[in-house]
């Protein structure tokens, strides 16, 4: 191991004098994007990311699911402030990086990477794959020359891909193949955390299998923590150890994966659930269909976000917004119900 | 939420039952190919099947398998140049769909066979108000006054339930929300009362509890109005839910067809049975543990479809594969009633019946 690597080693070893503070945590998170419709108009706001805290510990999974528009992504941007947050923190091992300047950032980045969904626009196709996992090694002067070049060299062994490919552009691969670039890019700097934004959701399942098992086997292999976002309920069934459910801004729900699957408290979640299509003809889904579409974050529903689609509405729901309460050990929902 | 439905499904039985009667549509040795520099591009290469009256016939594969050509070349919209069907028939009752020309096809498409797609913000033209765009249709397939055109509008955008027709009518595409966009193509398609629905990924861009929506109205107006259905995706749970028979597509050839209930509970080509074993299982939610294990994988990556190996097309991927299935393309055959494959070892990968 170089020295610059020994330098990260020993921050790290620093950072973590602290152990019981969770890798992540995030409070009453806010991102709000202005939005203005006309000239005259009076400024609007979109509430993506209305309230939101969770937290994520060493080696653990958290999924992220709801459907397009709740949030889910804008929420991993923010953590690794590639959108300013709006309000409330952000601490990376106990750490607030709510406002720090973005020299002050810099050690934090290291800490906290990203995937994206597609692997065919987040990879620049004028760089060689070996070049891409490089840079982030290049830009915190980490390695240089031979050490680079076999420090890249390993990462393209961890994540499958062939030495001999270093020097490919990223249309030389297959989606899968380009996938696993993106994680060995994120993998360089040996974070704590990866934002996993819809990582196989472009794949073909059978390449979608593999790339789930090289995730989880970095998991076990270097503690990992993640942040799984996706729309996907089989695959976050699969992978995390937790679940929060998010609709039109705010968490709705967050347990173990046992209780979000076995026993959903929040209205939205089961029904997130019964319209999961599931791969055995034996099971047949529920003929409760859902009704209606998501309403628009702009001016989203008064009270609970979800009353104007939830079967049990009743008239608190219309007025008073669902705080997020614990009515069991590890599991919260917000609703007026339970 | 779930329920447990009886083991042998109505899916079995139609599969294995004789065809009481004739085809609406019948597909025979079909063969799409796309002419480019680096070669001849087999992208559906022998393709048969038959679609019964009322039935939801799903078409399965990964990219490139060849499952959108062969719903293309079923509305001869494959492009040409560089696409061709080389060979091959498909008739749609006493029309031969390959033997028409232009005149033919505009009166065919729309009137008895129609497709909705992915996208549906695409498919729509975004100049033109919902009820111009749905009233093209009718005009071009029916004589209607203005007022009984206006009346027929708001009829099918009621019957696809999209609430206030009379409003919605006059907006545009943008207007709307992905799942009403959706339920306006399904208005189109549906408009003349076609024998064959062609739904081509029709959920692939829609959240969870839109697309139940939305294959829910599919369902409901096919058992109203009597539509064969085909259904295209890549989504083996969509299947499960909806279809009564299934075709597997795998590098522009068939390679396995049966009744639902049979392919799920004994997959008989190793492809086929790769696919199934690669989903996470959604354990806890059928009331089983929690499946924090490892997936199966199936290796390597599909084949380019102008470097195709010899033999079996899956062999290179395949964990059963011997000599013989490198060098001699297997037998598409009957290996149990109603249940079709091309595989020399069919059955799971240990030697046993099934697993």
């Amino acid at each position: 191991m170089d020295a610059a690597m020994t330098d990260v080693v020993m921050e790290r070893a620093a950072a973590k004098a602290n152990r019981t503070e969770p890798v992540l945590a995030v409070e009453d998170l806010k991102k709000h994007f202005p939005i203005r419709r006309g000239l005259l108009s009076a400024p609007d706001q979109v509430l993506a990311v209305d309230g939101v805290s969770f937290t994520i510990a060493e080696g653990e999974t958290l999924g992220l699911v709801g459907e397009s528009g709740c949030g889910k992504s804008t929420v991993g941007r923010a953590i690794l402030r590639l959108f300013e947050p709006t309000g409330g923190a952000i601490f990376v091992a106990g750490q607030d990086i709510t406002r720090l300047s973005n020299r002050e950032m810099r050690p934090f980045r290291r800490e906290l990477q990203i995937i994206f969904q597609d692997p065919f626009s987040s990879l620049n196709p004028r760089m060689t794959a070996g070049d891409i996992v490089a840079e982030p090694l290049r830009t915190h002067g980490l390695a240089s020359g031979k050490e680079l070049r076999e420090r890249v060299a390993q990462l393209f062994d961890r994540v499958g891909l062939s030495r001999a490919q270093m020097g490919n552009y990223p249309h030389q691969f297959s989606g899968g193949q380009r996938q696993r670039i993106g994680i060995a890019r994120a993998l360089a700097l040996n974070p704590r955390l990866i934002v996993c934004d819809e990582p196989v959701s472009a794949l073909d399942v059978s390449i979608q299998a593999q790339v789930i098992n090289l995730l989880m086997d970095l998991q076990r292999d270097l503690k990992l923590s993640y942040l799984f976002i996706s729309h996907n309920l089989a695959v976050v069934e699969h992978i995390s150890h937790r679940i929060a459910v998010m609709y039109l801004g705010r968490i709705v729900e967050i347990a173990d994966k046992a209780a979000i699957f076995t026993r959903p408290s929040h209205p939205y979640t089961e029904a997130l659930l019964a319209a999961v299509p599931v791969p055995d003809p034996t099971i047949r889904n529920s003929a409760r269909v859902l009704q209606g579409d998501v309403p628009s974050p702009v001016h989203p529903p008064s009270g609970c976000r979800f009353h104007t689609r939830c079967p049990y509405v009743f008239d608190r729901c219309k007025v008073e917004t669902p705080l997020l309460r614990e009515i069991a050990a590890g599991q919260q929902v917000a609703c007026h119900l339970r | 939420m779930q329920m447990q439905a009886d083991q042998a499904g109505f899916a079995d039985q139609t599969a294995s039952a004789p065809l009481p009667e004739r085809a609406v549509l019948e597909v025979d040795g079909l063969k799409t190919y796309f002419f480019t520099r680096s070669g001849a591009v087999k992208a559906v290469d022998d393709v048969s099947f038959a679609l019964k009256r009322g039935e939801t016939l799903a078409i399965v594969g990964e990219s490139g398998c060849g499952k959108s050509v062969t719903a293309l070349s079923l509305m001869r919209l494959v492009p040409d140049p560089p696409g061709r069907i080389v060979s091959g028939s498909i008739r749609l009752g006493d029309t031969d769909i390959l033997a028409l020309d232009d005149e033919g096809l505009r009166a065919l498409r729309g009137r008895d066979i129609s497709m909705i797609f992915q996208e549906p913000m695409t498919s729509l033209n975004p100049v033109m108000t919902i009820g111009r765009q749905l009233g093209e249709v009718l005009q071009l397939h029916e004589t209607l006054t203005r007022s009984q055109l206006r009346a027929k509008v708001v009829e099918l955008l009621s019957l696809v339930r999209i609430p206030d027709a009379v409003r919605r009518a006059k907006q545009y595409p943008h207007q709307l929300s992905g799942g009403m966009r959706q339920r306006v193509m399904i208005a189109i398609a549906l408009a003349c009362n076609p024998k064959v629905l062609i739904a081509d990924e029709p959920t692939t861009a829609l959240d969870v509890t839109v697309q139940a929506q939305i294959l829910e109205l599919i369902v409901d107006l096919q058992k109203k109005l009597g539509t064969a259905v085909i259904l295209i995706t890549h989504d083996l749970g969509l299947v499960a839910q909806t279809a009564q028979r299934v075709i597997v597509m795998y590098a522009g050839r068939k390679v396995e067809e049966a009744g639902i209930a049979a392919l799920f509970a004994e997959p008989q080509h190793q492809y086929t049975r790769g696919l199934l074993a690669s989903l996470p299982r959604l354990g806890l939610m059928r009331g089983q543990a929690a499946d924090a294990g490892r997936l199966q994988e199936i290796p390597g990556i599909v084949p380019a479809l102008h470097h195709l190996p010899p033999g079996c097309v899956f062999a290179p991927r395949c964990p059963r594969a011997d000599q013989r299935c490198r060098s001699e393309m297997p037998a598409y055959e009957e290996k149990r009633p109603g249940h079709w494959a091309a595989c020399w070892h069919p059955g799971a990968p240990n030697g046993r019946g099934d697993d």
